[in-house]
């Protein structure tokens, strides 16, 4: 029983870092990107091009693939928004859906160009097996903790940034009236720039550790998609705290649902979604507005 | 004309196609305070609008201390010193007292205004600075609004109807801090739909009708009769 609750609250740590990039671009613009798990996906396949390489396997490659990766997902991110995704923006919410799911074929089709439908992954050496054990004769895999680690640093560094920080006030204020902040002479375009630049540093983290973890293929971004958006559902719009609990509870679920048959984990996460959909529309964790 | 802080020659805006400012014809002099009365609808809030960038305006529609503004957008026109009070106040509703005033010093404008110098202005918003701002009094908000146009330390300062929906004892306290604003040399233009409040608290006033200046003059000198007439086009 502790096992199934200690594996679910590592895999919530995963869908997490899926989540936090749709629950930051959400909640600074209003705009549901369609391609979150496509970016993903991209991401873990530029993981697994840049470490192949830089030689497979050792652990220093991995390190070095990611120290690359991160400031070109913030670049790539900053001029995606800046040249693409404002635009799209507005009072009306279609525009921006559609050119996301646009690009979301885009990636699926340019990536099964290169790579293939082949499933692929990071050989994580050493890490991949590794554990760590516990009182009680349970051991955690390293990867899994390195995940979750990562999930909380990544959700308290976002909710410092947005609570504490001269930045996060600005994407604070485009978030509640983009009129005023302008007026006091905030560029909302660069500021949401600005935004979805982080919003893919951890977009990027994510595929790092899907590649590591598992395999990927160029046809995997819809489901991922589907679980950042439920945990971005499920904990509401009221902070990033918000994202990981809804991740955790999504993560528990399916464990729960695989526990009781290997069927049953994906559907019973859905069904916790559809839930809370229905008895608490506005997420566990709601925004709070004057 | 050469020595007005502000002004307008011919300003025209729009809403899309439909014309909001038909030729608007203004003047603010240094240190001065004017006022714009008006029914609803006259085109107050669209004049201060295009005043700050926005709406779009002819760039040389607009002048502030002989330069053409008209074409910029509202952050280069905060940070040339002209802040505005929006109508409904606008606060930020997921920020603090503080984090609002913080907010309209943004532009990085130089000048004598901060925190400290707000607070000791209006003391009650230094006791509330961690609490969000929507969460105040309607004339508290109305204070940290002020304050927080204030903060980019303008040189003119437009307010849109600061006495909407507050009691006549919170709208004489506002009004109250008006002078030792105008004292330090800074400009007011205040939009009000109190026909008494605004010739009291002004040198000057302007009234507007369906877009144009139906009516201006010293604010003493205007009578009952001639305010009425301008207003409703009788």
């Amino acid at each position: 029983m502790i096992e199934t609750l200690i594996q679910g609250l590592l895999l919530g740590g995963l869908y997490c870092l899926f989540a936090l990039g749709q629950s930051l671009m959400f909640g600074v613009m209003r705009l549901t990107n369609t391609a979150q798990g496509d970016f993903i996906v991209l991401a873990a396949f530029a993981a697994i091009a840049a470490t192949s390489l830089l030689g497979s396997g050792a652990a220093m490659s991995i390190v070095a693939a990611g120290l690359l990766l991160l400031p070109l997902a913030f670049g790539f991110g900053f001029l995606l928004q800046r040249q693409v995704l404002n635009g799209t923006l507005g009072r009306d919410p279609l525009p921006s859906l559609v050119v996301t799911f646009g690009l979301s074929i885009v990636i699926q089709n340019a990536l099964l160009e290169l790579f293939s439908a082949d499933p692929r992954a990071i050989d994580a050496g050493a890490l991949a097996t590794r554990s760590i054990a516990l009182p009680g004769g349970l051991a955690v895999g390293a990867l899994p903790l390195l995940v979750f680690a990562a999930a909380l640093a990544c959700t308290g560094a976002l909710q410092w940034l947005f609570g504490h920080t001269r930045l996060g006030r600005a994407f604070r204020a485009v978030s509640d009236d983009r009129e005023i902040a302008e007026l006091m002479g905030l560029d909302s375009n660069r500021i949401y720039a600005l935004a979805t630049g982080i919003a893919f540093v951890v977009i990027a983290l994510a595929g790092l550790f899907q590649a590591l973890r598992t395999t990927v293929s160029p046809a995997d971004g819809p489901l991922l998609l589907l679980f950042a958006f439920e945990a971005v559902i499920i904990g509401g719009m009221g902070s990033f705290w918000g994202t990981f609990v809804g991740a955790m509870v999504l993560g528990l679920t399916q464990q729960i649902g695989f526990r009781i048959d290997p069927g049953w984990g994906i559907l019973m996460g859905h069904g916790v979604f559809l839930a809370v959909l229905v008895v608490r529309p506005q997420g566990l964790f709601p925004k709070t507005r004057g | 004309m050469s020595n007005a802080l502000v002004s307008t020659t011919g300003l025209t805006a729009f809403y899309g196609d439909a014309q909001a400012l038909f030729g608007v014809d203004f003047e603010l002099h240094a240190g001065e305070t004017v006022a714009i009365i008006g029914a609803n609808g006259a085109g107050k809030s669209t004049f201060l609008k295009s005043l700050t960038g926005l709406l779009k305006a002819p760039r040389e529609a607009i002048r502030f201390d002989g330069r053409p503004i008209g074409s910029l957008p509202p952050g280069a026109i905060v940070r040339q010193g002209l802040a505005m009070v929006p109508e409904g106040r606008r606060l930020f509703p997921s920020l603090s007292v503080e984090e609002n005033l913080l907010m309209g010093g943004f532009a990085g404008r130089p000048g004598p205004w901060n925190l400290q110098r707000l607070f000791a202005m209006f003391p009650i918003l230094a006791q509330k600075r961690h609490v969000p701002g929507t969460s105040l009094s309607g004339g508290q908000q109305q204070m940290v609004a002020i304050g927080r146009a204030l903060m980019s330390n303008p040189r003119v300062l437009l307010c849109d109807e600061l006495s909407l929906g507050l009691a006549p004892i919170v709208i004489k306290e506002i009004y109250d801090a008006l002078p030792t604003l105008t004292a330090e040399g800074l400009s007011v233009v205040i939009v009000e739909q109190d026909v008494s409040v605004a010739q009291r608290v002004s040198q000057r006033v302007y009234c507007f009708q369906e877009g144009r200046v139906a009516l201006h003059g010293r604010s003493e000198a205007l009578t009952r009769e001639q305010i009425a007439q301008a207003y409703f086009g009788l």
